[in-house]
């Protein structure tokens, strides 16, 4: 009883879907052997760095998977020159640091890994997301986490539009304001935006939460306002320590957006929500 | 910068170019013929020289004074002149002439585009050494129209001194926007939308309206999908559409402008670190020199 008020005041929902892919994947017991078969042993304390000016992207992906199959699990990346999708499909445990800026779909598919990018990221960041951490410290542009399913993606900075759309799970964190179309269709996991939020805001949103620091150019459909909670204060503060940031006008002035519920709706809660509330 | 966008399509490039004015007198870029028509029988070679020397009648005709003239290809030219009469009637003059169609008219402005990719058309058309205040450049993969220099990017806005214009993305609304502007007298060199842009702020101008204040109206007034630079003799501008459809990515400085659809092109010329960002949805942006 305790674990549906919980999920409910945090926008969850505990009922259980009858669909096989549900119930074989994302039974929280299982979620600790959600190691896939080739992924690389590696040691954190093992660190290489490599110089992506000079290579492809097919090479630097290559090069990542190379050390990782040395046990390298500490990894810097210098120059990336804003080359695309540099970061791509890593589902192992890594530290990588980006010393510079990514193009377009940097760091997508992942599973796993923590990176942290100094510079700048293009269009589709993280796009399909499924666990870890990709921080950013300056801007970012659009469709930033569409589609992720997982994990914690933060950008320090501005994003452009549209990010966060379809969204599945997960947490996008973003310091600055971000553009129009955020949380379209979104389907689940949180998405906190400390600055303004450009117009149609969470339109046609099925489940999951927005919470806007700053001022909210407009909603979508079926985008509604919400009541911030104890709860959603206590995650909030917890959730922004963790990326060293702050509400600017605090947690508790936040503005919380989530489903109006008119539209399609379905729900379940997936493990690290379960995780998160027992 | 475009060298490192060639992926985005290599099959034509353009520059429109912003060199400095000598004082009234305006640079004429056109050409006489396709580029892949000069492989086509032995005819074209004395078509192009007839058609070139008929360009040059009639300039002649309508008082125009030739100071300074360069053979960039062997189908394309750039000449000078000395003309203060209307701008219009010697245009209409001039691609009256069988095959020929201007592609820039401008005190700065110099328009040149041709096929292939960036490193091939800034060799061909000796750019090199070119000197100027600003400038905007495509690449193209040709996706709704033809392979050739017709359909290539930037449009300049017929017949309006100094207005170029690149764009990525889709007028849904094209036709009607085409028709309307041709009723007002302008005409189309091409079907591609991104020409009526550069055609309608120039009109929009013409009329009494800032650079800044065309932008705007365009953002309005243009439907679909759509991120576009503009440049004038003293001015640079960015627009997006309301849906920030199309990338745009920003680096402002003191002392520098640069945007492009994709970061690496930036990078290519700042390669030590900076900051840049997305500009949003509806944003319009002026720049001047």
């Amino acid at each position: 009883m305790a674990v549906t008020t919980k999920a409910t005041e945090l926008g969850m929902h505990t009922e259980q879907l009858a669909g096989r892919t549900q119930q074989r994947f994302f039974r929280p017991e299982e979620e600790q052997r959600f190691t896939y078969p080739q992924a690389f042993e590696v040691d954190f304390k093992k660190r290489a760095e490599f110089d992506a000016a000079a290579l492809t992207p097919s090479e630097v992906n290559l090069k990542l998977r190379e050390l990782m199959r040395q046990g390298f699990g500490s990894i810097v990346l210098k120059n990336p020159g804003a080359k695309h999708s540099l970061a791509v499909g890593i589902l192992n445990r890594l530290n990588l640091t980006i010393e510079g800026s990514l193009g377009y779909f940097g760091c997508g598919l992942i599973d796993g890994p923590n990176i942290r990018i100094k510079g700048r990221v293009g269009w589709s960041c993280a796009e399909n997301m499924l666990a870890g951490t990709v921080v950013i410290e300056k801007n970012a542009g659009s469709t930033f986490g569409a589609a992720m399913r997982g994990g914690d993606l933060v950008c320090k900075g501005d994003v452009g539009a549209r990010i966060g759309i379809d969204m599945k799970g997960g947490t996008i964190i973003v310091g600055g304001r971000a553009g129009a179309f955020c949380g379209f269709m979104m389907q689940r996991g949180r998405m906190v935006i400390l600055g303004d939020a450009g117009k149609n805001l969470g339109d046609s949103m099925y489940d999951g939460t927005i919470y806007v620091g700053g001022k909210i150019a407009g909603l979508g459909v079926d985008a509604v306002p919400a009541e911030m909670t104890d709860l959603d204060v206590q995650w909030l503060e917890r959730k922004l320590k963790l990326y060293g940031l702050a509400a600017p006008r605090g947690a508790k002035n936040m503005q919380k957006i989530s489903a109006g519920r008119q539209l399609w709706n379905y729900d379940n809660l997936e493990p690290a929500e379960k995780k998160l509330i027992l | 910068m475009l060298k490192s966008l060639k992926h985005r399509g290599p099959d034509s490039t353009g520059y429109a170019l912003y060199g400095k004015p000598h004082g009234k007198e305006l640079v004429i870029r056109f050409k006489v013929a396709e580029q892949d028509e000069m492989s086509k029988g032995f005819a074209i070679h004395r078509q192009v020289k007839e058609r070139r020397s008929e360009v040059e009648r009639r300039l002649t005709e309508l008082g125009a004074k030739i100071t300074e003239e360069a053979e960039a290809t062997e189908y394309a030219f750039r000449l000078r002149i000395a003309y203060d009469g209307d701008r219009r009637r010697l245009a209409d003059y001039i691609e009256d002439v069988d095959g020929a169609e201007i592609l820039s008219i401008g005190h700065g402005l110099e328009l040149i585009k041709d096929l292939g990719d960036a490193d091939r058309v800034a060799e061909q058309y000796s750019l090199r050494g070119f000197v100027g205040t600003h400038a905007i450049g495509h690449t193209r993969m040709a996706t709704e129209s033809d392979v050739d220099i017709r359909s290539a990017h930037p449009y300049w806005a017929y017949p309006f001194a100094d207005v170029a214009v690149v764009h990525n993305g889709q007028l849904t609304n094209y036709w009607n926007g085409r028709r309307a502007l041709e009723r007002r007298g302008h005409r189309f060199v091409s079907n591609c939308d991104s020409e009526l842009i550069a055609v309608y702020l120039a009109d929009r101008m013409a009329q009494g309206a800032t650079l800044e204040q065309a932008m705007k109206s365009s953002i309005e007034e243009l439907d679909g999908v759509f991120t576009y630079l503009v440049a004038t003799a003293d001015s640079l501008g960015m627009a997006k559409d309301v849906m920030a459809a199309k990338p745009m990515v920003l680096y402002e400085s003191d002392r520098f402008i640069a945007l492009a659809s994709e970061e690496v092109a930036i990078r290519s010329v700042f390669p030590h670190e900076i900051d840049t960002f997305d500009p949003y949805e509806g944003e319009v942006r002026v720049w001047r020199n």
